[in-house]
């Protein structure tokens, strides 16, 4: 792989669904990554990010939607997305029977790396994570720290372009998640990261963008700077417009006071989030525009769920985390 | 290739690095040690190894499902399938990886029952026919007997469960002739080639039958498809 331009696409999430059963885990998920991003998929716990994360790996395939990585459908060309990704999912999954460097040799001889180079490179990750004197210890015997940096060390071993770590600082100790922070963030430096987690510090720390999903959709996606900023007082308001969506979003976000625009779903009518300053009062506003253009305004309502709700049910504490 | 073989190699280290290895060979021995020499001891005994090849083949039942009960469910409980199917490795890579560390063992195995072959040349003058034939057919036979045992391991996340249902699906199959002869007609006729004792008995006797050969090799690689099929089809549940 060639070096890409900076702003090139690794990720393309596009509306992702997912049903078990009768039960709806994820609904018309989007958002792209780009190389050298961190990005947080932040969300309170059952809000969907792992299932996110195993279809985006191709551990699950979606209901429907795509995932690209690196250009490559996860679904059609399955093994060459395979092999640009680096996983750590939720439970760290690790041969309690090996040893650390007899897991990091099988793994690397699975994504296809070179004798020579594995050799090489384990030595490296080893430095990477710090596990120098656990080297030749099994992994039962490691603390639950250890054993996370183990599983990290497993995900960038192939110097993978995506690196996905689901909720990577989850039950180890604090000393240990601030290291492991420390070090996604030198990671992000050559690769391109999603994160998960339900801790809304870690976000800040870590991320230059961040996905905020609840119950399964995607609520807001913006940087965690913008974020805060829209945290201190956003008004919502959801609407179906029966008109070209090329010309609704634009008239959209020429309103006066508007700060955001984002559609959801590809359907007809289209339905259409609207965030606002607190207080500001758009409906009318945005109905009369509506209805000038002609266009059919089949609803009108403030949006179920603020994102302050949503925040709420976040972890904003680091004591809580795991 | 290469990542068959990575899984197979690890998973032959695995078994050696925990007492299942030296337990399922010494259990194996024992068993057959007893049926070896019971077979040889009277008076006017053969020299064949005949004594203990149907034995085996039903010690099989119990014997291949223990073999095979982590290679799948250990992996669910761990979590590594989700690593494992997630690397850039196709799942029958996976299904022939861990397969092929389960025959090594059952190679292995055998191989050491050889100590019977060389006493019967020592104290004898066996046939070398039958003992070919016999080893063959017991290879095949284990081979099958493995296949099934990896394919219930592929169920379950438990590998009691993985373990006792291996067993049923075994013994099913080897009790298949003994209802062929409950049942007639037609029921009887399919049963019978289903069965995987029947299709042994030419083997014991020193005959090596492609038909026979065939019926092994096609029910190992049908029950490792559907092993395959069955780690594919999680991801559409």
């Amino acid at each position: 792989m060639a070096v890409g331009a900076a702003d090139q696409v690794m990720v393309e999430v596009q509306n992702l669904t997912k049903y078990y059963g009768n039960f709806m885990a994820i609904e018309d998920v989007s958002f792209t990554v780009r190389r050298g991003d961190i990005l947080g998929f932040l969300g309170p716990n059952g809000s969907g990010k792992t299932t996110t994360m195993r279809i985006a790996t191709g551990y699950l395939p979606p209901t429907s939607g795509t995932v690209r990585i690196a250009g490559y459908d996860i679904q059609t060309q399955s093994l060459e997305a395979r092999r640009r990704i680096g996983y750590l999912p939720e439970t760290v999954p690790l041969y309690t029977d090996m040893t650390v460097e007899d897991y990091l040799e099988f793994m690397g001889t699975l994504r296809g790396m070179p004798k020579q180079r594995l050799r090489q490179r384990i030595n490296e990750v080893i430095d990477i994570v710090k596990i120098h004197e656990y080297r030749s210890t099994h992994i039962g015997k490691l603390s639950k720290g250890y054993r996370q940096r183990t599983g990290l060390a497993q995900a960038i071993l192939h110097e993978p372009e995506v690196l996905i770590l689901d909720e990577p600082t989850i039950g180890i100790d604090p000393i240990q998640v601030v290291e492991t922070r420390q070090l996604i963030r030198e990671l992000g430096k050559e690769h391109t990261i999603i994160l998960s987690t339900h801790i809304l510090p870690e976000v800040s720390m870590v991320c230059n963008r961040v996905v905020i999903i609840h119950e399964g959709r995607v609520v807001a996606e913006d940087t965690p700077a913008n974020l805060a900023e829209r945290l201190k007082g956003t008004e919502r308001i959801e609407l179906e417009v029966r008109g070209p969506a090329r010309e609704v979003m634009p008239l959209l976000r020429s309103l006066r006071g508007v700060m955001d625009v984002r559609r959801l779903g590809e359907g007809e009518p289209g339905t259409y989030i609207v965030e606002s300053r607190r207080g500001a009062d758009l409906r009318e506003q945005i109905a009369q525009a509506i209805v000038s253009k002609g266009w059919g305004l089949l609803k009108l309502n403030p949006a179920s769920i603020s994102l302050e709700e949503i925040f709420l049910r976040l972890t904003v504490q680091e004591e809580e985390g795991g | 290739m290469r990542n068959t073989l990575a899984i197979a190699w690890k998973e032959t280290k695995s078994y050696f690095g925990s007492p299942m290895a030296y337990v399922i060979g010494a259990v194996f021995l024992a068993l057959t040690g007893y049926f070896f020499v019971s077979s040889i001891s009277r008076p006017f005994a053969e020299a064949t190894i005949r004594g203990w090849l149907l034995p085996a083949t039903f010690f099989f039942v119990f014997w291949a499902p223990a073999l095979t009960m982590r290679l799948f469910a250990e992996e669910q409980k761990l979590g590594t399938l989700e690593l494992l199917l997630t690397a850039p490795v196709h799942d029958w890579e996976v299904v022939l990886g861990k397969f092929l560390a389960s025959v090594a063992i059952l190679v292995g195995t055998l191989s050491l029952t050889l100590y019977y072959v060389l006493l019967l040349f020592w104290f004898g003058d066996p046939d070398v026919g039958p003992l070919l034939s016999g080893y063959l057919g017991l290879l095949l036979y284990g081979s099958a007997s493995l296949a099934i045992g990896l394919f219930a391991s592929s169920l379950t996340s438990n590998q009691i469960v993985a373990a006792v249902v291996g067993s049923g699906l075994l013994l099913l199959m080897t009790l298949a002739d003994q209802a062929a002869q409950i049942v007639g007609g037609i029921a009887s006729r399919v049963l019978e080639q289903i069965s995987l004792t029947a299709h042994f008995a030419d083997f014991a006797r020193g005959v090596i039958d492609t038909h026979n050969v065939v019926y092994y090799i096609l029910v190992t690689v049908f029950v490792l498809f559907l092993t395959e099929r069955n780690l594919d089809s999680r991801r559409w549940r």
